[in-house]
């Protein structure tokens, strides 16, 4: 028995997974259209490789991946290219990405698939093959996975000893994972061993709640079917267990480093969900076009979906029947989610769970009171945060501070506002606190930038009217006096210049943006996407609670 | 219409809640104080009530905010209650009204309001009455069947409103010295520790009904643990601390310092471990912090009792580390998952 380790905190909110655990997962029928957004993934969007009115098979790549962090696009169907254009994503904003539409043509056929064994293929090019498929972690962050399989050249002493599996899917109402855990443990398994051969991982241990005994049940099944010496490991129900940092701490009792990743600890996470499209894209050739996502909340039947990617939300939501006085649809968990500005929208390689609402089912939260200090919000947070400090000093706008406690340490779960009982919207003051911060260095940094260039010019001016100058008066004197040496001052004079405006900038730069690596620029930009977005949201927010 | 940002969900507990659950837990303590010394308490509690409410009203219009919610969450009647079980249970009306609106108006309401004042409100309004009127402040009635005069129901309404006494006796007739106070008075007197203790006032470990009173609190401040409304730290680093000054010092010399466990069951000890310290707007935020918050209260408490001027040290003890607690929160801040093991 593996002796499980806990994190600080954590809740104990109603899970509400049995609705959607009633019957197996169905697929869900072919949509009248589909809309494939170019950009699925953590990274640059993918380059369009098809174009309109062109016929395409299913699993064909439409989109290439463009760039150092980017994942391909697949048809989901066989049918006919209708449209390459800007359409609405799943975003609290509606926010607009390139898109292919998609009219199906109803013979979901397949293009040639190469089904492969990995053994026999060299890490480098499985990776490629990941890329070109299009798998990313399908747990949320949507991750291109070929990234996180790379050998750490950056610690050539390091590597991987623990790949770690997450199946704890610890947000209420989500059982997307806990589904295809029950359906598909043995193709899970055979993907964790694919994934643990390209890592070279001496262990492998896969986490789930023990709140999900058939999921458990199931998998240990599977494990011991292959004959692999894989853990499989029932962890404490308890949110955000399933946070990747959580995780690895209950099941290994290391603690990634604050603004550093697993792999600096020798840890390797996926979500199971993106271990089993890992598998299916290799063993079967079947590059990533559906997802598992559980259809529940205020409906008259909650159950899983086998969905294409691509698929209109309004119609997987009709398949559940909602219920008349649903009003708001929720796009993930009711933690960490986002309400859907319409069900216009595709459904995306990330998206888990859809959530039909009401005011009944998730009543909106009472007017806030002021903070008490009561500091429940800091016994339950996961990442031991101080969280009505944090709530102090983004009231405040004093942002500075606010760094200093940490706040970028915050993994906006949720728990604190969970708990409060002032009803503080506690994570929007984060949100738009971090917003904030990240919006003043970036301006800081342009300001920067904007002061070397000018200054810069401004001595370029004055170096070439004094050259200039100089020449003038050389050629006035038409003495043979050597100019070679002001020359090679006036370069001098350059060189040191430059030296010192990058010594300027480096000092300029502020501390968090600092050398960061390929993966956290991607999270950064990312995140910095749907911040802009939010950052709007929660100042409206944020005003409508002064209020 | 606002849009909502995750969580979605959140618990049911509200503030109002919170206060209310903390009204409930001093409800054994006020039953034992009638049982102990009359319903007077009840008088003084409905009049600090009503007071509290009062200026919380006013202010509240005066600061142009939201009346209605901010009365309803059942905080100014928890500073109200705690003033009303500090005081004597036998004060004139313009006593309690006085601190009450004293501590709601200018310790909380000029400091902000809910959730920002930095000290106490009802140990304010306890320090401005003993400060102010010490005479009154100190007469505390005999328990029942201990005084000179008992006084029944009516004629304590009597005193408390109209200040008049049956008969013409004063004040002296139905009250004493606290059992704290005799102990120190009677010590100056060079009287043994084992004399004292044999008067009559004094009862198991504590003074006579008073004993009973802290017994009260402690009971409630035991579901307050039980009901996760406070954690451990204060109550148990309080009275620790208590017990721990005042055993060694009795060790020391018992017959000049009294054993730990009268500290415990004399005077706000128990009121100021589970209710008054514990009040979490004026006190610090971090484990550690509530840890040295109230060990500074224990000693604090117990140095005034021993060496100071007034009677009890237990709202002087609040007030002094309440000062000290944005201090105390800054140099107690837990390390940062992630951070552990890093300056």
């Amino acid at each position: 028995m593996r002796t499980l380790f806990k994190f600080h905190g954590g809740i104990h909110p109603p899970g509400n997974k049995a609705q959607s655990t009633q019957h197996g997962i169905a697929r869900a029928p072919l949509p009248s259209r589909l809309v494939i957004p170019f950009r699925q993934h953590a990274g640059d969007v993918a380059r369009p490789a098809v174009r309109v009115g062109e016929r395409v098979l299913k699993g064909q790549l439409i989109g290439t991946p463009s760039g150092f962090i980017s994942s391909a696009v697949h048809a989901p169907t066989s049918g006919t290219v209708a449209a390459i254009d800007m359409q609405p994503l799943p975003h609290p904003s509606g926010l607009s990405d390139l898109c292919a539409t998609l009219i199906p043509d109803g013979n979901e056929e397949w293009v040639a698939r190469t089904p492969l064994d990995y053994r026999n293929i060299p890490a480098e090019e499985l990776r490629h093959l990941l890329r070109m498929s299009g798998v990313v972690g399908l747990g949320g962050a949507v991750f291109p996975s070929d990234l996180k399989l790379r050998p750490l050249r950056a610690h050539p002493n390091k590597h991987i000893t623990t790949l770690i599996l997450n199946g704890a899917e610890c947000e209420p109402w989500i059982t997307c994972d806990d589904m295809l855990m029950r359906e598909r443990a043995a193709e899970i398994v055979q993907g964790a061993e694919m994934l643990r051969f390209m890592l070279e991982a001496s262990e492998v241990l896969i986490g789930i709640e023990d709140n999900k005994p058939e999921a458990l049940a199931a998998l240990r099944q599977a494990v011991a079917l292959a004959g692999l010496a894989f853990e499989v490991i029932a962890v404490p129900t308890i949110y955000p267990g399933g946070g990747a940092k959580q995780l690895i701490r209950v099941l290994t009792g290391l603690e990634v480093p604050s603004g550093k990743l697993p792999t600096d600890i020798g840890v390797q996470c996926f979500n199971v969900a993106t271990v089993y499209g890992a598998w299916r894209a290799i063993a079967h050739g079947e590059p990533l076009v559906s997802r598992i996502v559980t259809v529940t909340g205020n409906v008259r039947q909650a159950r899983n979906y086998e969905a294409l990617i691509g698929t209109p939300l309004a119609e997987l939501l009709a398949l559940g029947e909602p219920l008349p006085d649903t009003d708001r649809y929720i796009m993930g968990g009711p933690m960490m989610g986002m309400e859907l500005p319409s069900l216009d929208i595709p459904l995306v390689k990330g998206g888990n769970c859809i959530i039909a609402a009401s005011d009944q089912l998730l009543p909106p939260p009472p007017p806030a009171l002021p903070c008490i200090r009561c500091t429940r919000c800091a016994q339950v947070c996961p990442a031991d945060l101080q969280p009505m400090d944090l709530f102090w000093f983004a009231q405040a706008r004093d942002f500075g501070k606010a760094q200093e406690f940490s706040l970028f340490d915050c993994i906006e779960c949720g728990a604190c506002a969970y708990v409060c009982p002032s009803h503080i919207p506690l994570v929007q003051y984060y949100r738009f606190a971090k917003s904030e911060i990240r919006a003043r260095e970036q301006d800081k940094l342009a300001a920067d930038k904007a002061r070397i260039r000018y200054e810069f010019r401004e001595y370029r001016i004055e170096r070439d009217k004094r050259e200039k100058a100089e020449r003038l008066a050389a050629r006035e004197k038409v003495a043979a006096a050597p100019a070679a040496g002001t020359a090679d001052a006036a370069r001098q004079e350059i060189l040191a210049a430059m030296e010192r405006a990058k010594q300027q900038a480096a000092a300029a730069s502020p501390k968090n943006t600092d050398r960061l690596t390929p993966q956290q620029q991607a999270e950064i930009a990312e995140i910095e996407k749907r911040r802009a977005h939010i950052r709007e949201l929660a100042r409206s927010g944020v005003e409508h609670h002064k209020e | 219409m606002a849009i909502f940002s995750s969580p979605f969900i959140s618990k049911p507990d509200t503030v109002a809640q919170i206060m209310f659950r903390v009204l409930l837990a001093l409800l054994p303590a006020v039953a034992l104080y009638v049982w102990n010394y009359g319903p007077a308490v009840l008088v003084s509690i409905a009049l600090a009530s009503v007071t509290a409410l009062a200026t919380e009203a006013v202010m509240l219009k005066l600061r142009q905010r939201p009346v209605a919610p901010f009365l309803r969450d059942n905080s100014a009647l928890v500073t109200a209650w705690l003033l009303a079980l500090a005081i004597p249970p036998l004060t004139p009306w313009w006593l309690i009204v006085l601190g009450t609106a004293f501590g709601i108006a200018v310790a909380k309401h000029l400091y902000g309001g809910l959730g920002n004042n930095l000290f106490n409100p009802a140990m304010v309004g306890y320090a401005v009455l003993i400060v102010s009127f010490p005479a009154q402040m100190t007469h505390w009635p005999s328990p029942l069947g201990l005084g000179q005069a008992e006084l029944g129901f009516l004629d304590q309404l009597g005193y408390i409103f109209a200040g008049t006494l049956p008969g013409g006796i004063g004040p002296d007739a139905f009250s004493m010295a606290t059992p704290l106070d005799t102990l120190k008075t009677q010590l100056h007197l060079d009287k043994s520790m084992g004399q004292i203790f044999e008067m009559p006032i004094y009862g198991y470990l504590g003074g006579k009904g008073g004993e009973m009173v802290a017994f009260g609190f402690l009971l409630g401040g035991l579901y307050l643990l039980a009901a996760r409304i406070i954690t451990w730290h204060i109550p148990v680093a309080f009275l620790g601390t208590l017990f721990a000054v005042a055993g060694i010092a009795h060790l020391l010399d018992p017959a000049h310092y009294a054993a730990p466990l009268f500290h415990w069951f004399s005077g706000a000890a128990m009121l100021g471990a589970f209710f008054i310290l514990t009040d979490p707007v004026s006190g610090p935020t971090t484990d550690r912090g509530k840890l040295i918050f109230a060990a500074g209260a224990g000693l604090i408490t117990w140095l005034i009792r021993t060496f100071g001027g007034f009677p009890d040290g237990v709202a002087f003890a609040t007030l002094l580390m309440n000062i000290c607690v944005p201090l105390i929160v800054l140099y107690t801040q837990p390390a940062v998952f992630g951070k552990k093991g890093q300056p």
